[in-house]
């Protein structure tokens, strides 16, 4: 059995190889620009070296036994982020993105920290579900808020807060994870009941159907509402994920798609705005002039990238205009580094995905198991979708690329979750529950 | 509930192997066909950054050329000092409507990667130092394209002339044109600006190439092939109808009548003079079903011709159609559905020029690297064996004789033997608009230059004919050139 110390000292080496990706990367864009070593380079050298190493330590303090890839994972992804935003500076009017990304990541690693310091057990957060619910609720739905709510790019899914401008649903996704970890781990069994049967499929008393409508009320009205279809849709998935996950009723997931398709084929006919994504998914070069233009660009990002990129600092994705930095960045990444760093990202993604599902199967109780499902869906969904929209293999909504896109709402959000799951895995590390290295952790574990 | 979660991942795993594959498709089976879209700015704001080749003519005059702009976001604007003189020949380099004509098809050369490398050009980019694009240099000159521009006047129409044996192009004009540096200019607005109001002008279709890409039913001046098609078939020049004012071909009630209801007849010679239509109508009508198309092929009609930008097939009716009697003696005088780019037609007298032979036509003579020193110089090429040199021989003193006592007296100039045809088709549904022709060259004995004139919508009546529009015409380019090459 690998000792807490082990790992910790694995986790030390990533950090260290993610370290020289965001100095070396921010090296070799401002390389592509100019002939000399830019100047902010000590200045993020040491910013990030001690972001990095207070993480690291908290982690070591606070969580010895804790899974020793999540963090560099997702630092790794940040870093990666970083150099791609500090290379679309290069259009002048985003100067200044770079650093306020680091300032957003001081934060988000402070978060980190403190949630490590106060929740000594994920456990205790099930007390406080209700809560969640209702901070999940209304952050999501603060946007709304004619006074505080702003539109950008066609969306209002943000706040302003004096100089601060904020995407709430980022937080509020992982408050509902919260709610629905604790609400579904003491209903399950009470939802799992069937009472009749439509064929081979039992079917629950209708009304456990409640929350199921509920969940779908709460979605359609941010997609309306808010015209942001990637909150929307990646809140009512992760709902229905985390119902079956708990009941294992199939029922649940058809009901779930089932009515995606209702309100997503209504959403169609009633609202402009999902009809023209999906027109311009259909066809993008159809609307080549207008709202086709960033996903066709960003197609062309990608084929002009082809297997190796053209190199930092040599593409145009500043072409794609408007997002790059945040709903784009994975096509940035495309066309200057290629299939193989979009191979590598991916790869990344996945690895994070089978860690976190692999944790979630070693949990002792109902309440961490789907909290760390819950929490690796989120950021495995959101990846997904927004590679999928930006590759336009589904239609786009406009989601952000977890740790990589700039913003602090996602980038706090996302950090907040990995503390959460580091915390689960310290908890199941302390018991013992934890799988030999050798063995792929996703299929270890016993059932229940 | 672990058999959930577990199923869960692997639907994620799934999922992302998914992303995965589309990702790869999009990078490497679909990346050729999207990295060179139409809309794909991305190689051409790179191209941009390098210092892209000008086009000269071959007196020197810069036609087109590369201005420096390091404070732009496009490191260079491309600019056209004879603005639309050339536009038909350099074309456009626009950010947003991309490259055409020479701009496009010497991209590589004008861009340097094209072309050829040197052991000096490698040094260069090891030690970093920028790309610079090679320099084209046209067979044309100035004071010749000029002529042919002026001559034609505000007319729409074309010129195009050559010389008969190099197959270098010495004029090459599309009227209507338009300005290459409104399209190649950094402001997106001013390019669709532009770009729009000359695609919306379809009055005048300044984009339009006639020159190399406009069809128009060739009249009379495809007498020319159609008395080729007799002679190469062992049909003599000596072969003689009665005098008549029209033809009635077997099997339909068409009635082909002559020019102002006129009786024309005799040999071949007297009928190409005075461009008889009964005699060459029934001339084909009589001929086997093969002939014509046959050798209207050999000088290349339903061919693209290689010249080096973009042009068109001129085109024949279909076998079947020609195997009657009637589309036959129609074709023959250039009607029905016969129609000829004037590069053709211009192909046509150049091939009689050079004893039957039909060159390669080519735009550019040289192909400068950014020294000066010349890395390519394109030598003659034959496209087309059309006719034998006897065959030749005869056409040519009947088109001296046109010259001189026919329909293109207008083309003649003093001192010289100059050979031609005239022609004249009805367009439109009722007729009333006519395409005026001349093809011819010059001198006679010792050929320099094959030209065809085109000019289009001219009247009706007998003062818009290709006699008295089209040769005049001829005689300025032909004088024009006569004076810069003197002959």
């Amino acid at each position: 059995m690998i000792t807490g110390t082990a790992k910790r000292n694995t986790e030390a080496s990533l950090l260290v190889i993610s370290l020289v990706i965001a100095i070396g990367g921010y090296w070799l864009v401002a390389l592509a620009r100019s002939a000399t070593v830019p100047a902010g380079i000590g200045v993020y050298g040491a910013i990030y070296g001690g972001v990095y190493a207070a993480a690291h330590l908290a982690v070591r303090k606070l969580a010895p036994r804790a899974d020793s890839l999540m963090l560099p994972i997702g630092l790794m992804l940040n870093a990666i982020g970083f150099v791609l935003i500090s290379r679309l500076e290069i259009p002048t009017e985003n100067e200044g993105l770079a650093a306020a990304q680091t300032r957003w990541l001081v934060v988000a690693i402070a978060a980190f920290i403190a949630v490590l310091y106060f929740v000594k057990d994920v456990r205790a957060l099930a007390r406080y579900r209700y809560t969640f619910a209702f901070a999940g609720v209304v952050l999501l739905l603060l946007p709304m808020l004619p006074l505080l709510g702003r539109e950008i790019n066609g969306a209002r899914l943000w706040i302003r807060l004096g100089p601060l401008s904020f995407q709430p649903s980022e937080l509020g996704k992982i408050a509902l994870v919260l709610f629905f970890a604790g609400y579904l781990s003491e209903r399950r069994e009470l939802l799992a009941v069937t009472t009749r049967k439509i064929g081979p499929i039992g079917v629950p008393a209708l009304r456990h159907f409640g929350p199921v409508l509920g969940a779908w009320g709460v979605s359609l009205l941010v997609m309306v509402n808010q015209k942001d279809l990637g909150s929307s849709l990646l809140f009512f998935a992760i709902f229905v994920a985390m119902l079956w996950m708990a009941t294992g009723r199939p029922i649940y997931l058809i009901a779930g798609v089932g009515m995606f398709l209702v309100g997503a084929f209504i959403a169609t006919r009633l609202f402009s705005h999902v009809a023209a994504r999906i027109a311009v998914w259909h066809d993008p070069f159809a609307y080549i002039d207008d709202r086709g233009y960033q996903v066709v660009q960003s197609l062309f990002a990608f084929a002009t990238g082809g297997a190796w990129g053209t190199g930092l600092g040599l593409g145009r994705p500043d072409l794609i205009r408007f997002s790059v930095h945040t709903d784009f960045i994975f096509s940035a990444l495309g066309e200057e580094l290629g299939l193989v760093g979009g191979a590598a990202v991916l790869t990344a993604y996945a690895l994070l995905g089978a860690r976190g599902f692999g944790l979630a199967t070693r949990c002792r109780d109902d309440f961490s198991r789907l909290l760390a499902a819950g929490l690796t869906f989120t950021i495995g969904f959101q990846t997904i979708l927004i590679v999928g929209g930006v590759t336009n293999l589904i239609p786009l909504t406009g989601v952000t690329m977890p740790f990589m896109s700039y913003g602090g709402s996602s980038l706090l959000s996302n950090f907040i979750a990995i503390a959460l799951l580091i915390r689960i895995s310290d908890e199941v590390g302390r018991q013992g529950g934890e799988a030999p290295p050798t063995e792929m952790n996703m299929a270890a574990g016993g059932g229940r | 509930m672990n058999r959930q979660i577990r199923a869960v991942g692997y639907t994620m795993l799934v999922l992302f192997g998914v992303v995965f594959m589309n990702l790869s498709w999009l990078q490497l089976g679909r990346a050729e066909q999207l990295a060179n879209h139409r809309a794909n700015t991305r190689l051409l704001l790179k191209e941009y950054a390098l210092e892209r080749g000008a086009i000269r003519s071959v007196n020197g005059d810069t036609l087109a050329v590369s201005v420096p702009t390091p404070d732009s976001q496009l490191k260079s604007l491309r600019t056209y000092p004879t603005e639309g003189l050339f536009a038909h020949i350099t074309g456009y380099y626009s950010l947003r409507y991309g490259r055409e004509r020479l701009e496009r098809s010497y991209n590589g050369e004008l861009t340097g990667k094209g072309g050829v490398v040197t052991m000096q050009d490698l040094g260069d980019r090891l030690l970093g130092k920028g790309q610079k694009g090679d320099t084209l240099v046209l067979s044309i000159d100035t004071s010749v394209q000029q002529a042919a521009s002026s001559a034609l006047g505000g007319r729409k129409g074309a010129v195009v002339a050559l010389d008969p044996v190099s197959g270098q192009i010495l004029a090459f004009v599309s009227q209507p044109s338009f300005d290459p540096n409104q399209l190649s200019q950094h402001s997106p607005q001013g390019q669709q600006d532009a770009w729009v109001a000359l695609n919306q002008d379809e009055e005048n279709t300044p984009l339009v190439n006639r020159a190399s890409r406009g069809t128009y039913p060739p009249g009379s001046t495809f007498k020319v092939i159609t008395a080729a098609a007799a002679l190469e078939h062992g049909i003599g020049a000596d072969t003689s109808f009665p005098a008549t004012n029209e033809y009635q071909p077997a099997q339909t009630d068409r009635v082909i009548r002559n020019f102002g209801g006129s009786t024309c007849g005799g040999d071949m010679a007297s009928a190409l003079t005075v461009s008889c239509n009964t005699y060459f109508a029934r001339l084909a009508a009589e001929m086997p079903a093969g002939y014509l198309e046959e050798t209207a092929k050999a000088f290349g009609f339903t061919e693209t011709p290689p010249l080096d930008i973009s042009s068109v097939a001129s085109r024949l009716p279909d076998s079947d159609d020609l195997k009657s009697p009637a589309f036959r003696a129609l074709s023959s005088i250039g009607q029905y559905s016969v129609a000829a780019t004037p590069l053709q037609m211009a192909l046509v007298a150049a091939g009689i020029a050079n004893s039957g032979r039909v060159p390669v036509p080519k735009l550019v003579k040289q192909i400068e690297d950014a020294r000066g020193a010349v890395v390519k110089q394109t030598s003659a090429e034959t496209w087309k064996e059309a006719v034998s040199p006897e065959t030749a021989s005869i056409i040519k003193q009947m088109m001296i004789n046109v010259a001189a006592n026919g329909t293109a007296k207008a083309a003649s100039l003093p001192g010289v033997q100059v050979a031609a045809k005239t022609g004249t088709a009805q367009t439109g549904e009722t007729g009333d608009e006519s395409i005026a022709w001349t093809i011819a060259f010059a001198p006679a004995d010792n050929p320099r230059i094959a030209i065809a004139v085109m000019v289009e919508g001219a009247g009706p009546g007998s003062d818009e004919t290709g006699g008295r529009v089209a040769a005049p015409i001829v005689r300025q380019v032909l004088q024009a050139h006569r004076s810069v090459a003197g002959w």
